[in-house]
C-alpha cells in the first residue's frame, strides 16, 4: 500500500529535505506471461491499465513502453480539455472523459491540476458563426454546457483579444464551454502509473515491441527488446506509431502519421485566464501555471515520424496570434517542439477490436487525444476485458471505414485538424 | 523545412508543395464490382510506413504539376523523385 499524498506527507517529507519520498512506481523486469499487455506507456495506455486493474479486476497485466512513460505525445500536447464536439457519438465520448477529469485528482490521490478555466472558440466569418451556433445547439441537446458569445461578450471574457473589425480575420463571435480547461499533462501519466502500479500492474520502460506473434487469427504474445512476453490480449495505444505496430501483425489501419507542433513563450505575469482557440486562423493559446504562453500550431501535410515540423507552420500560427493579440508582439518564444499524431480520415479515434482475436487498437486521436485520456482508458479497458465495446465507443470501431458509418468531426470539432 | 527538387522547376522550398499521400494506389478498374472491404482498402487504408515510402506531391505554388517521391519518413530525407507514369526506382 502506497502512502497517501497529503499536506501532512508534504510537511513530513520537508523535514528530510524531500529525499525520502517513496518511488511512485516500480521498475520491474517483464514476467514470462501476462493476462493482458498494453503497448504504449502514455496517458491513454496507463489509464487503460489502471481501469483494467480497478474496474475489471485484471491484475496480471503489463504496460510496455519503448522510451519513458509520458515521454511521447502525453508530454508534447497543449493540455486542452473540452467536450464541445458536434456529433452525438463524439459528444458522448469526450464528455465521458470530461466527467472523469472532474474527479480525477481525488480518485488518483495525485494532483493533475485540472483547471476548468473555460475554452473559447472564435468565429471569424459568417460560416464560422453559423457552424459555431449549430454546434452550440447540438452540445446543449447532448447535455454539454455551451454558450454562444457575440463580439462584445468575447472581448469581455478575454479583454486582450483584438476585436477590431478592421483586421484580416475579425472576431465575429465565439462559443464558450465553461467546464472545459487544462490539466498538467505529466501528472496525468504519473498519477495513472502510480495508481496502476499500486494495483500490481508492471510498468516496463525502455522496452520496445519488435513483433507480434500470431497463431492463425489469434495473438500469442509480443517480441520485445527485453524478450518474448506471452499474452492472450494485446491493447495497442501507440499513437503516431500505431501503423508500425499494426504492420507487425499484418494489419493496415486508415491512419496517416504527421508532425504537429507547439511552442511556449518566456514566462510572464497572468495575462490570459482561459483557453482561446481559433479554427479559421489556426491559433490557440493558454497560459501555464508557470506563466508561459502555451501555443498550439497545426500539422504538416506529409507523413513523417521525425518529430519535427516545418517552420512555416509555426510562422503562420504566430502571425495569427499576433493579429489577435497585439499585446504579445514583443514576447519571445522559449521552446518549440513536434509530436507525431495519427490522423483518421474522419478525424475521430478508433477504440476497437480487430480481425485478429486478442488484438485491440486505441488510436487515431490525431491532434486532440489528451482531453480524452481518462475516458479513452476507461472505454478501452472495457473493450479489452469484455471483448466487446462499451456503448460509448461502439461507434468508434474500425469497421466504420468499411460500413461508411463515419464520425466526421473534420471542421465540426471546433478546431482544424 | 527541406528542399524538394521539382522535376519541372528545379529545387524549391517544401512550403511551395502539397503532399498528396501514398503513391501508386490504383483506382479500381471496375468500381461497380467492388466489395465494401475493397472500397475501404482503396479509400482509407494506408501503409503509413516509418521508413522509405512512395508518395505523390504537387508543386501547388509553382508549376502545379504532380510527381512522385521516395522519402524516408523517419528522417524526412528524399531518396528519389520521378515523374508520374515513370517506373518507381528499385530500392
Amino acid at each position: 500500500m502506497k502512502n497517501k499524498y497529503s499536506i501532512f506527507s508534504l510537511i513530513k517529507n520537508a523535514f528530510s529535505y524531500h529525499e525520502n519520498w517513496e518511488k511512485a512506481w516500480k521498475d520491474p523486469e517483464p514476467k514470462k506471461e501476462y493476462d493482458a499487455v498494453i503497448v504504449g506507456g502514455g496517458g491513454h495506455g496507463l489509464a487503460t491499465a489502471y481501469y483494467l486493474a480497478k474496474k475489471h479486476n485484471m491484475k496480471n497485466i503489463a504496460v510496455v513502453e519503448k522510451g519513458w512513460i509520458g515521454g511521447g505525445n502525453t508530454g508534447r500536447n497543449t493540455t486542452i480539455i473540452r467536450s464541445n464536439y458536434l456529433w452525438d457519438a463524439s459528444a458522448g465520448l469526450y464528455d465521458h472523459a470530461l466527467k472523469i477529469w472532474e474527479g480525477l485528482s481525488q480518485e488518483l490521490n495525485y494532483n493533475v491540476m485540472f483547471s476548468q478555466r473555460g475554452v473559447m472558440n472564435l468565429a471569424h466569418n459568417l460560416q464560422d458563426v453559423r457552424d459555431l451556433k449549430r454546434r452550440t445547439h447540438a452540445n446543449r441537446l447532448n447535455g454539454i454546457d455551451a454558450v454562444y458569445l457575440d463580439t462584445e461578450e468575447v472581448k469581455k471574457f478575454c479583454p486582450i483579444i483584438n476585436t477590431s473589425q478592421d483586421i484580416r480575420y475579425p472576431v465575429l463571435g465565439g462559443t464558450l464551454q465553461r467546464r472545459a480547461g487544462t490539466a498538467r499533462h505529466d501528472a496525468v501519466a504519473w498519477g495513472y502509473a502510480r495508481g496502476a502500479d499500486e494495483m500490481g500492474v508492471d510498468i516496463i520502460q525502455n522496452c520496445e515491441v519488435k513483433g507480434i506473434k500470431r497463431n492463425g487469427d489469434t495473438v500469442e504474445g509480443i517480441e520485445t527488446t527485453k524478450g518474448f512476453i506471452k499474452t492472450k490480449k494485446i491493447g495497442v495505444v501507440a499513437a503516431g506509431h500505431s501503423s508500425v505496430i499494426a504492420n507487425m501483425a499484418g494489419l493496415k489501419l486508415p491512419l496517416e502519421s504527421k508532425p504537429l507542433q507547439a511552442l511556449v513563450s518566456e514566462p510572464v505575469k497572468p495575462i490570459i485566464d482561459t483557453v482561446v482557440m481559433s479554427n479559421a486562423v489556426h491559433a490557440y493559446v493558454s497560459q501555464s501555471d508557470k506563466g508561459e504562453l502555451v501555443i498550439g500550431a497545426g500539422t504538416d501535410d506529409y507523413v513523417s515520424y521525425s518529430q519535427k515540423g516545418t517552420h512555416d507552420i509555426v510562422e503562420g500560427t504566430l502571425n495569427a496570434i499576433l493579429e489577435l493579440y497585439p499585446i504579445f508582439s514583443r514576447m519571445r518564444m522559449l521552446r518549440q517542439w513536434g509530436g507525431i499524431v495519427d490522423i483518421c480520415p474522419d478525424a475521430s479515434p478508433i477504440i476497437s477490436k480487430t480481425s485478429i482475436k486478442g488484438l485491440y487498437f486505441n488510436c487515431g486521436w490525431g491532434t486532440g487525444g489528451f482531453k480524452a485520456t481518462p475516458g479513452s482508458g476507461d472505454l478501452f479497458a472495457h473493450t479489452i476485458a469484455n471483448d466487446e465495446p462499451h456503448k460509448l465507443n461502439a461507434a468508434f470501431n474500425i469497421n466504420r471505414f468499411v460500413s461508411g458509418d463515419l464520425v466526421d468531426e473534420h471542421g465540426a470539432a471546433a478546431v482544424a485538424h | 523545412m527541406f528542399l524538394i527538387n521539382c522535376p519541372f522547376c528545379g529545387e524549391r522550398e517544401q512550403s511551395e508543395f502539397k503532399a498528396g499521400g501514398e503513391a501508386h494506389i490504383v483506382r479500381p478498374k471496375q468500381p461497380t464490382e467492388l466489395s465494401d472491404d475493397e472500397w475501404a482498402e482503396y479509400l482509407f487504408m494506408r501503409k503509413n510506413i516509418k521508413g522509405v515510402q512512395f508518395e505523390r506531391w504537387n508543386h501547388i505554388h509553382g508549376c502545379r504539376k504532380w510527381f512522385n517521391m521516395v522519402r524516408d519518413t523517419s528522417n524526412d530525407q528524399i531518396k528519389a523523385i520521378y515523374k508520374m507514369g515513370e517506373k518507381p526506382p528499385v530500392e
